[in-house]
């Protein structure tokens, strides 16, 4: 990585390895279907190039810039120079796909549908890469990262206001169930977050039982390890019996919502399987804190409540928050899979999406779905590096 | 015999038999049903949908691990090296793409089946083991690496006798992460209309059957806490056999 960035200003037009393979998928991209047109939601697609989705000088300025962030791609320009030409590229992309649904619906036509097509994806892709890579050899700082992200969440949010991507396939979708949309985003945070807090809430205390008890440590973690392994499908549809007969058998416990099929399993499930990286790295956490720490702490006479309230937790802490970021990446994922046992959340779309291979459904589930699982790990890793003490390098 | 190695014989024995003869189980199931419906799922026999279930998993994570080590040989090399840092942010990154989704995007390209499975299941098992790979492969123990150098081995000696066998434990800990979600994605794949395992949940659920949901959901978890329980064994045992020490 150092002889990347020592190699750099050496030679002013030096080729980039990295930089010729992101310009030879996006000159192969820019080649296949930038849009795709189709009469109605379910037929097959009509494949549009670059210069026959958008009009005559909008392409023209479209491969123009496709054609400046390749030559920068390839040549070894200062990093942030990349950074900045990427952000943009994949920008533009996004602008011009719009121009393409505005451009490629006959007008009036509230039937027709447009997608962006497999050659807008692998632009993306190609520059978005570039992105990455030019902010991975910044080593950007914490704070920086989530600034980034802001930003281009601020950009999405700007560009989905006005209106630019109205005539996409994937926002007719939206606009044929708005409200329902923002009532399976509810139910599929609440199942994250939910499950998320409630798992760190006992996950945390049973960690710290199974740190200072020997006896307790191995048959727990195995236990919660044997859990995480069973696929959640599975996990959703074994716990839908016992809940059923909870719910019919136990006072109350219907009324509280507690259920066979819907929320109330996929709850459970989530919690069962959020617990094992809560308590495992609470585990590891409390083993890493230093002797030489504790010893002091009971030197200057603290009791154990003390000790563990003052010294080990606040230094297991970024052990546990990692912990904390895998459990909640991971459930937001999951969540997904609660709509197949009527749970609600975002993979109603999906599975919907599949049923009636209309795919730009698929896309309405999966793309809020996706976002939000990277943006919660971009936020978190930065926290996890902010509150780890400076000196100790991680992983 | 020790009693663990026991308790996991038996339950081998009692999921191979279930999954062979499941009318002779039909009983243990027959009390989750409801006004009449049939106990034992027979759409597809349960042998058949666990054999399919296991050799996509099987195909998927044998083409991953090639090509996942394949790659994190590269990077690790001084001709790769300027991909390593992008690579290593690359399979984080794509870690937090919730498998299902990368399963239902596969389907617009590939249709209904196997193959979209297939697919999901590969790109998705490849990230697991390219970035336990390369941290196998990153973290070796100055010495052992510099000996061998001393010794006078060539690059490719080096790689072949000694980094990937010292590698190999980490590896393999990474194939088991990818098989365990796998075996959980293909479940999903029977809603691609895979023949899956899942296929059996779904139907139970569909059909608000909850013997065929029990069923479904037991065997298919049973198969992977026993994969999972066996590669760990094989773990352990490399790690004893290259004399590093066993990790949590």
């Amino acid at each position: 990585m150092t002889t990347v960035e020592t190699a750099s200003p050496r030679l002013p037009l030096a080729v980039d390895k990295l930089g010729v393979l992101i310009a030879a998928v996006a000159a192969v991209a820019a080649f296949m279907p930038f849009a795709a047109f189709r009469a109605n939601r379910i037929v097959l697609g009509e494949a549009k190039g670059i210069f026959a989705a958008l009009p005559g000088w909008e392409a023209t300025l479209l491969v123009l810039v496709l054609l400046a962030g390749m030559a920068i791609a390839i040549t070894k320009v200062p990093t942030l120079w990349r950074l900045a030409t990427s952000l943009v590229v994949v920008a533009l992309l996004f602008v011009a796909v719009g121009q393409a649904g505005t451009y490629l619906t006959p007008p009036g036509d509230r039937i027709a549908r447009v997608s962006p097509g497999g050659g807008f994806w692998l632009l993306v892709f190609a520059f978005a890469l570039l992105a990455a890579d030019a902010i991975t050899r910044l080593k950007l700082k914490p704070w920086r990262r989530i600034a980034v992200l802001a930003a281009v969440a601020a950009f999405f949010a700007i560009l989905l206001a006005s209106g630019t991507l109205n005539d996409l396939s994937i926002l007719r979708e939206y606009f044929n169930r708005g409200e329902t949309f923002w009532r399976e985003a509810q139910t599929h945070l609440e199942l994250a977050l939910g499950s998320l807090v409630a798992a760190t809430v006992a996950g945390i205390p049973i960690g710290i039982l199974c740190y200072r008890s020997d006896a307790l440590r191995a048959p727990v973690l195995n236990v919660l390890n044997a859990i995480q392994t069973i696929p959640s499908i599975a996990l959703f549809g074994l716990l839908i019996a016992p809940l059923a007969w909870v719910a019919a058998n136990v006072p109350g416990a219907a009324l509280l919502g507690v259920a066979g099929v819907g929320a109330a399993p996929a709850m459970v499930a989530l919690f069962a399987y959020s617990l094992l990286p809560v308590v495992a790295n609470t585990v590891v956490g409390l083993q890493g804190v230093p002797p030489a720490a504790d010893d002091a702490a009971r030197g200057m006479g603290m009791t154990d409540w003390q000790r563990l309230v003052q010294v080990q937790f606040p230094l297991a802490f970024p052990v546990i928050l990692t912990g904390i970021r895998i459990v909640l990446v991971q459930n937001i994922g999951l969540a997904t899979i609660a709509a197949l046992i009527g749970g609600g959340g975002f993979g109603v779309f999906v599975f919907q999406g599949v049923t009636q291979t209309a795919m730009d459904l698929v896309l309405l589930g999966a793309v809020p779905t996706v976002a939000l699982a990277f943006a919660a790990a971009v936020v978190l890793d930065a926290a996890v590096e902010l509150v780890s003490p400076r000196e100790i390098p991680r992983d | 015999m020790k009693p663990g190695l026991i308790v996991r014989l038996v339950v081998l024995a009692l999921l191979v038999a279930f999954v062979v003869t499941p009318q002779s189980f039909a009983w243990v199931f027959q009390p989750l049903t409801k006004n009449g419906q049939p106990a034992i799922y027979t759409q597809n026999t349960l042998l058949v949908l666990t054999l399919s279930h296991l050799a996509i998993v099987a195909v998927a994570t044998l083409l991953a691990t090639m090509l996942a080590v394949g790659l994190a040989i590269l990077v690790t090399r001084p001709f790769g090296a300027e991909f390593l840092p992008l690579s290593r942010s690359l399979a984080n990154i794509g870690q937090t793409f919730p498998p299902v989704a990368v399963l239902a995007l596969a389907v617009p390209v590939l249709g209904f089946g196997w193959q979209p499975t297939l697919v999901a299941l590969f790109l998705y098992g490849l990230l697991p083991i390219f970035e336990n790979a390369l941290t196998g492969l990153t973290t070796l123990p100055p010495a052992v690496t510099e000996a061998a150098r001393g010794v006078g081995m060539t690059d490719r000696q080096r790689l072949i006798q000694v980094e990937l066998p010292l590698a190999t434990p980490v590896i393999l800990a990474g194939i088991r992460l990818s098989v365990v979600i796998s075996v959980a994605t293909a479940t999903i794949g029977s809603t691609v209309a895979a023949w899956t395992l899942g296929e059996v949940i779904i139907a139970g659920l569909l059909s608000n059957n909850i013997a065929f949901v029990a069923q479904g959901g037991l065997v298919v978890g049973t198969i992977a806490v026993l994969i999972y329980d066996g590669l760990s064994a094989v773990e352990r045992m490399l790690m004893r056999r290259t004399g590093q020490r066993t990790g949590t």
